[in-house]
Formats: structure tokens, C-alpha cells, sequence
């Protein structure tokens, strides 16, 4: 039974964390906020880029003359697998999902013989994968001094990964990122970037993209676009993933909140019911002596 | 027909200009053009240079890109720049920074001239020659910037 003093003393150190949780969870409301608004404006631009490419990609993709970022290498032999995660935990389940699908890959990609590299971002996706794949990583990004994510980092991380390629260290690059379906729920999503995956384009399109005049020509333009997509596509991820990590934040913190409330409810009646024993005791004492007289 | 179409200038962060225009004039890497309402469709490369807008009402707009590409139909031309700067904010700041980082590109294609091959070597150049073009074309001197070694 632990003393009146001990559970003062614990009561008011579940206080104390509760106010901390209680904090950290507006904070990441007001985060998830600007987070949200972030991604949302980036996509004009990645919608707009998805069309064009669509088109082009529908009528490249089968001539021997696509670029190698589209067609790939002609193997499956290496892959390259980016995880995208945050600098910070605290946030539910976030960083274990991601890290997690990614682990998946990289044992299904094992069985079936394939070499795989893992090039990481955030400090998360390092530390949770270092003890059973440190020999895979190749590439550590570190985000702890961004605050707000811009379009040159993830042009910084999409030039390393169009590198190692140029230089064939790889046939085929997989994105690890959350995707963001709403405050309670984000999706641990894996997508291939390299080579390019060809949308299925409808007959609109490919009617419209044949209407189009090319300048330079269609190669050209595909040659261009390819490296700028990939960027785009990074910094999709990120933005979703920084949008997914403010959103599981908010999630856990509120259930820690209320946790940490439930948890001063229990302390409260046990205090006061060994309050009122200790009470009861003295009292006794009392009679039962002056009882003796 | 007609006499304006829907101009939009978006870059991967935000939305930068979205306005009824009369005429575009737009830095083309195969040279420059002009888009006006009808122009037949077509999907240009663009080379780092400045964009104007004249809206509807003519007043006009500047904008100094760093490359992009932009795509043009009867009645809306999208410009999609990686950078995009009005022309009144286009500080020599910016443009010493943006030279630095096309500086910087140069650099890495020469170093890896084996492996990446002439061409891109070439062009990360002609990208330097043009924003140093661009720099001067707009009143800022290009000689300004500090290139790391």
C-alpha cells in the first residue's frame, strides 16, 4: 500500500504529463493545419504535371526510344527503397506503420533473391531499421534542420536517387510514405517511381495529348519532365507524410490526454479511500483507548 | 472568339498568379513566343528568362523563371515553373542565390562528364549563360554572385 505522500506525489506528476500531452496535441492541431494547407496547395502543380505526363508517357512508353527513367533498365533485379519518415516520435503509430510496410518489402524483395538498398529520410526510419538492415542503407537524408518542407529538399532527395540510377546502382526505386486520409486515419502506401509508372490514360487524354505541338519534341520535353516528376512525386510524399505525422500526433496525444485523466480519476479515489482508512484507524485509537479507561 | 484566356503560373508550393490574360510572352528554349487566345495546343520547354502577362485590362506583369515547362490551349495557357519570382521582388539576392545553385549544377555535370555525356554538360552551361542573360536583361549585375569552389 503505498503512503498518502507517494500517491500526492504521483497524482501530480500524471497532472504535469497531462498537461504536456495536452499541449503537444494543440500544437499539432495548429501543425496539421498549415500542413494540410501546404499540400493543398502544391496540388495544382502535381495534378497539372500528372496530366501532361500522362499523355506523354501513353505515347512514349511503347517506342524503343523512351527514356530509361520510363522504360527502366529492362531488369528487376535491384531495388531501391526510399522511407520516408519524421524526426520526431510522439506520434501514435506513424513511424512504426511506414517502417513496418517497408520492412515487408525488403524481406518479400529477399525471398525472391533481389538485392535492395535502402536510402532513408528522418531520423526514425534510420533508428528503427538500423539493427536488422544497417548493411542495406546507402543514403541517410536529414530533415531535423527543415521546419517548413520545400520543394529544394525534395529536389535535393530526388537528385540523389536520379545519381545512384545514372550510375546503375539500381533498377527499380520504391517510395515508403504515409499517405493522408484524414485526421484518424493515414495509410502506410509504398510507390514506385522509377521507372515512371504509366497511368492508364483514358481516350480523352490521349486524344487531347495527340492534339498538342511539342517543343522541342516529344522525347525532349519527356527527357525534362521525367527527373522534375520524380521531384514532384518526393515532395508529395513529403508533404502527405508531414500532414499523416501532425494528424497521428494529434490522435495519440489526445489519447494520452485522456489517458492520463482516466489515470488521476483512479489515483484520486485510491488517495482518498486510504485517506479516510488512515482516518478510520486513528479514530479507533482513540476510542478503543479511551474505552480502556 | 474570345479576347482573354485563363492564365495560371503555379509552382510546386503555390499557386503564384491566376488571372484573365490578353498575351503571354514566354521564354521558349527554341526561342521566344507568344501565346494569345486561340493559340493552337502545344507543350513548350522553357529556359530560365522572363514571363509577361498582359491581362485583360493590360496591365502588365513580370515574372523571372528558372526554367519549367508551360502548356497552351485555345483558352488557357498553365506555366509550370520550379521558381517564379514577380519581377519587383527579384532582388540581386536572388538572383546571386539562383546563380550559385545553376553554378553549382555546371560543376557536378563536369565532374561527371564520363558518365552523364557532353549533352548535359552543354546545357547545364547554356542554363548559366541564360540566367546570367536574364540577371542582366533586368537591370541586376550577374557578376555579383560568390561561386564556392
Amino acid at each position: 500500500m503505498p503512503s498518502l505522500k507517494d500517491l500526492k506525489n504521483r497524482i501530480g506528476s500524471v497532472k504535469n504529463t497531462r498537461k504536456i500531452t495536452k499541449a503537444m496535441q494543440m500544437v499539432a492541431a495548429a501543425k496539421l493545419r498549415r500542413a494540410q494547407e501546404a499540400a493543398e496547395a502544391a496540388r495544382p502543380y502535381a495534378d497539372r504535371m500528372a496530366s501532361v505526363m500522362a499523355g506523354l508517357t501513353a505515347s512514349a512508353a511503347g517506342s524503343a526510344s523512351a527514356p530509361r527513367l520510363l522504360a527502366g533498365t529492362g531488369e528487376d533485379r535491384r531495388h531501391l527503397l526510399v522511407v520516408l519518415t519524421s524526426e520526431r516520435g510522439l506520434a501514435g503509430g506513424f513511424n512504426s506503420s511506414i517502417v513496418k510496410l517497408a520492412r515487408q518489402h525488403v524481406a518479400e524483395l529477399q525471398a525472391q533473391g533481389k538485392e535492395v538498398a535502402i536510402v532513408t529520410v528522418g531520423k526514425k526510419a534510420r533508428e528503427q531499421l538500423k539493427r536488422e538492415y544497417a548493411s542495406l542503407f546507402v543514403h541517410h537524408v536529414d530533415l531535423s534542420e527543415v521546419k517548413r518542407i520545400a520543394y529544394d529538399n525534395a529536389r535535393e532527395i530526388a537528385e540523389g536517387i536520379l545519381d545512384r540510377f545514372e550510375n546503375g546502382e539500381f533498377d527499380v526505386a520504391t517510395l515508403f510514405y504515409s499517405r493522408f486520409e484524414s485526421v484518424i486515419s493515414q495509410v502506410p502506401t509504398a510507390r514506385q517511381i522509377i521507372p515512371a509508372v504509366v497511368e492508364e490514360a483514358d481516350e480523352a487524354t490521349l486524344g487531347a495529348s495527340a492534339l498538342y505541338e511539342y517543343e522541342p519534341d516529344e522525347t525532349g520535353i519527356l527527357n525534362e519532365l521525367l527527373p522534375r516528376s520524380i521531384a514532384t512525386q518526393v515532395f508529395a510524399a513529403l508533404l502527405e507524410n508531414a500532414a499523416s505525422e501532425q494528424g497521428a500526433r494529434m490522435t495519440a496525444m489526445d489519447n494520452a490526454t485522456r489517458n492520463a485523466g482516466d489515470m488521476i480519476d483512479r489515483l484520486t479515489t485510491e488517495y482518498n479511500r486510504s485517506r479516510q482508512a488512515a482516518i478510520t484507524k486513528e479514530l479507533i485509537e482513540i476510542i478503543s483507548g479511551a474505552e480502556a479507561l | 472568339m474570345a479576347d482573354t484566356m485563363q492564365f495560371d503560373l503555379v509552382s510546386p508550393e503555390r499557386n503564384l498568379m491566376s488571372v484573365a490574360a490578353r498575351e503571354v510572352r514566354l521564354p521558349g528554349t527554341e526561342g521566344d513566343l507568344t501565346a494569345m487566345p486561340g493559340h493552337a495546343p502545344a507543350i513548350v520547354n522553357l529556359r530560365p528568362g522572363l514571363v509577361t502577362v498582359i491581362a485583360g485590362d493590360g496591365a502588365q506583369t513580370e515574372f523571372a523563371v528558372t526554367g519549367g515547362f508551360v502548356e497552351i490551349n485555345a483558352d488557357s495557357v498553365t506555366l509550370l515553373a520550379e521558381r517564379g519570382h514577380p519581377r519587383t521582388e527579384m532582388t540581386q539576392e536572388v538572383l546571386n542565390e539562383m546563380l550559385v545553385s545553376a553554378h553549382r549544377r555546371v560543376k557536378q555535370a563536369e565532374e561527371k562528364r564520363e558518365t552523364v555525356g557532353e549533352e548535359i554538360v552543354t546545357a547545364a552551361v547554356k542554363l548559366l549563360g541564360d540566367m546570367q542573360a536574364l540577371g542582366t536583361h533586368i537591370g541586376l549585375d550577374p557578376n555579383q554572385a560568390n561561386f564556392p569552389d
